[in-house]
C-alpha cells in the first residue's frame, strides 16, 4: 500500500505541477459550464410557457430536463478529454527510461499500475467534484431531487474511472504519447457506439452490443436507477483494463 | 557476493548473451568491458532484474535475481546507461520519491536523502528542477539515486559517459572511495578507468565470455614472455647489442628513453641484467617490469586471444 501511495503522490504532484490537470480542469469547466447554463436557460424558457397549464407544469423535472442530459454532455467531455490525461502514464516512463527505475526497485507491477491508476482518478474526482458547484447552485434557486443526481455523479466517475483504465493500458503498449491517446480516444468511442449496431442487430448479438456499450449501462445511471449489473459492467472494464496493462508490461520484460 | 553462471538471453533470434559465468567477490570493483553490443548492459539489466535470462543462474549475496528478486533490488543500486531521472521533479523530491520506493522506512528517508545529496555532492542543486540542471549534475543525481537506501551492491552502466574531464575524475573518486565497503560492477569504454578503478574484469564480445580476472592474471595469460624496461644513464643503440648477448635474453628492443627486454616466462634476468650494468657503470635510473597496456590486452582478448 506504501509502494502505490508512494507512485500515486508522484503521479498527483506531476499532474499538478505540469499544466495538464489546470488546461484539462480549466476547459473542462468551461464546457460542462456552458452546457449546463444552455440546459438552464431551455428549462427556464419551457417553465415560463408551461406556466398557464398547472398539469405540464406539474410534469416538468430538473433532474430528467437538466441533469440527465448534462450528465450524457460531460460523458462526451470526458470521452475527449480522459484519453489526454492517461496518455503519458505509462509511455513516458519508457521513453524518459524512468521505467528501469522503477523495475529495478523492490515495488511490484501491480504497485506501479495501480499508483498510476489512482492519481488519474484524482483528477478526475477534481474534475466532478467542480462540477458539483452547478448542482449546488440549482439547490439553492430550485427544488432537484439529491438521489439521482448522486447516482448520475456515480455513474459518471464509474464511466470515467473504465476510461481511465482504457487509457492506462493503451499507455502501456507505446512510447509515443499521441498514438496512446489516438487509440484511447478509438478504443472508447468504439465501445460508445457499439449499441448503434446493437440497433441493426437481432437475436443475441443484440444483447451483447447494448451489454458491452458503455452507453446502455450509462444512461440507466443518468436517470437516477442504480442497478448493480452497470456497477459490476464498469467494474470488470476497470479490472480488464488494469490486468491487461499488466500483461503488457510483463510480457514486454520478457520478450 | 555476484555469481553470474551460464547465463544465456535470447532477444527473438538474438543471442544477446551466451553461457555467462563470472563471479565478483566481496567489496571489490570489476569492471564489464566488451565493443557495443557486446551484452553488457543486457547482462546488467538481468542481474538488476529489469529483465529475465532465457538460461542460466544468477545470485547476489545469496539471493536468487529470478526466484528473490524483491530481495536482491533492497540491496542493489543502478544506475543504467541512460539515467532515469523526471525532469519536471526537483533534485530532492526525485531523491525524496526514490527513497520511498527504495522502501526506506519514513523515520530514515530525510537522512538518507541528506546522506545521498551530500555523497554526490549536489547540495548546490537540490531544489532545482532537474530538466534545468548540466549532464554532470545529472549523472550525479543517478549515482545519488543509485546510493540512497545505501545498497551493498552497485551496478553502474557507463558512469561517467558524457562528462567533461574533471567530472569524470570526481565521478572515478566517489566510486573508488566506495570500494571495500561495497561490491561494484561498472561498464566502460574508456579502458583507463578500468586500470584506475578495477580490481578485475569481465571481457566479453557477443555476449561470449572473453576472459574474467585481475588484468595482471589476464595479461600473464596472455604472454608468454617476462621482461623488464630499464633506463640507463648512458643509453645508446650500442648496447643493445650488450643486452643481448647475455644468456637467456630472447628480444631487446630500442625505445626512445631506454630498452625492452624479454626472456622466457619463469627464467628470470633481472638479477643478472642489474649486475651487467652495474660491473659497466652504465647508470641504471629505472627498471619496471614490462606490462601490456590495458589497450593492447583488450585488443588480445576481443580477437580471441585471451579465452579463459
Amino acid at each position: 500500500m506504501r509502494n502505490i501511495w508512494a507512485v500515486c503522490k508522484k503521479e498527483i504532484k506531476s499532474y499538478f505541477t505540469s499544466p495538464i490537470a489546470y488546461v484539462a480542469i480549466t476547459v473542462f469547466l468551461v464546457l460542462v459550464g456552458f452546457f449546463f447554463h444552455s440546459l438552464i436557460w431551455w428549462f427556464n424558457t419551457q417553465s415560463m410557457q408551461m406556466a398557464r397549464n398547472p398539469y405540464y407544469l406539474q410534469q416538468m423535472n430538473i433532474n430528467q430536463m437538466v441533469f440527465s442530459p448534462l450528465f450524457h454532455n460531460i460523458s462526451i467531455i470526458l470521452l475527449l478529454m480522459i484519453p489526454l490525461l492517461t496518455m503519458r502514464l505509462l509511455s513516458e516512463e519508457k521513453k524518459i527510461n524512468t521505467d528501469e527505475l522503477l523495475y529495478t526497485s523492490p515495488i511490484s507491477i501491480n504497485q506501479i499500475i495501480l499508483g498510476k491508476y489512482f492519481a488519474s482518478l484524482f483528477v478526475l474526482l477534481v474534475m466532478l467534484l467542480l462540477t458539483g458547484i452547478l448542482s449546488i447552485f440549482t439547490f439553492v434557486h430550485g427544488n432537484p431531487e439529491v438521489q439521482p443526481i448522486l447516482i448520475g455523479y456515480l455513474g459518471l466517475f464509474l464511466m470515467g474511472a473504465a476510461f481511465m483504465a482504457v487509457g492506462i493500458f493503451f499507455s502501456s503498449l507505446t512510447e509515443n504519447q499521441i498514438v496512446s491517446a489516438v487509440l484511447t480516444f478509438g478504443a472508447l468511442l468504439l465501445f460508445w457506439v457499439l449499441n448503434w449496431a446493437g440497433y441493426s442487430a437481432g437475436g443475441i448479438w443484440k444483447d451483447v452490443l447494448n451489454y458491452v456499450s458503455f452507453f446502455q449501462h450509462f444512461d440507466d445511471m443518468t436517470k437516477g436507477i442504480l442497478d448493480t449489473t452497470d456497477v459490476v459492467y464498469y467494474l470488470s472494464f476497470i479490472f480488464l483494463g488494469l490486468f491487461l496493462t499488466h500483461s503488457v508490461i510483463q510480457s514486454r520484460r520478457w520478450r | 557476493m555476484i555469481e553470474v553462471e551460464h547465463l544465456t538471453k535470447k532477444y527473438g533470434d538474438l543471442l544477446a548473451v551466451q553461457n555467462l559465468s563470472f563471479k565478483v567477490e566481496k567489496g571489490h570493483i570489476w569492471g564489464l568491458l566488451g565493443p557495443n553490443a557486446a551484452g553488457k548492459t543486457t547482462t546488467m539489466r538481468i542481474l538488476t532484474g529489469y529483465l529475465p535470462a532465457t538460461d542460466g543462474k544468477a545470485s547476489v549475496a545469496g539471493y536468487d535475481v529470478f526466484e528473490q528478486p524483491n530481495h536482491v533490488k533492497k540491496i542493489m543500486g543502478y544506475l543504467p546507461e541512460n539515467v532515469p531521472l523526471y525532469p519536471e521533479m526537483t533534485v530532492q523530491s526525485f531523491l525524496t520519491f526514490v527513497s520511498e520506493i527504495k522502501q526506506i522506512p519514513s523515520s530514515e528517508r530525510k537522512e538518507a536523502v541528506e546522506r545521498a545529496i551530500e555523497i554526490s555532492s549536489l547540495g548546490k542543486v537540490r531544489r532545482r528542477l532537474i530538466k534545468n540542471i548540466s549532464r554532470g549534475f545529472k549523472q550525479r543525481v543517478g549515482i545519488a539515486q543509485a546510493l540512497i537506501h545505501n545498497p551493498q551492491v552497485l551496478i553502474l552502466d557507463e558512469p561517467t559517459i558524457g562528462l567533461d574531464p574533471a567530472q569524470i575524475i570526481e565521478i572515478r573518486q566517489l566510486i573508488k572511495s566506495l570500494r571495500g565497503e561495497r561490491t561494484i560492477i561498472l561498464s566502460t569504454h574508456i579502458l583507463a578507468e578500468v586500470t584506475q578503478t578495477c580490481d578485475g574484469v569481465v571481457i566479453i564480445n557477443e555476449g561470449k565470455l572473453m576472459a574474467s580476472g585481475s588484468l595482471e592474471d589476464i595479461a600473464a595469460s596472455l604472454q608468454d614472455k617476462d621482461g623488464v624496461f630499464i633506463r640507463l644513464r648512458d643509453g645508446d643503440k650500442d648496447k643493445v647489442e650488450h643486452f643481448q648477448n647475455i644468456p637467456g635474453v630472447e628480444r631487446v628492443t630500442l625505445k626512445d628513453d631506454g630498452y625492452d627486454i624479454e626472456w622466457t616466462r619463469g627464467k628470470d634476468k633481472r638479477d643478472d641484467l642489474t649486475r651487467y650494468i652495474v660491473e659497466r657503470n652504465w647508470g641504471l635510473l629505472e627498471m619496471r617490469p614490462l606490462a601490456m597496456n590495458i589497450e593492447d590486452l583488450y585488443l588480445k582478448v576481443i580477437s580471441g586471444g585471451g579465452q579463459q
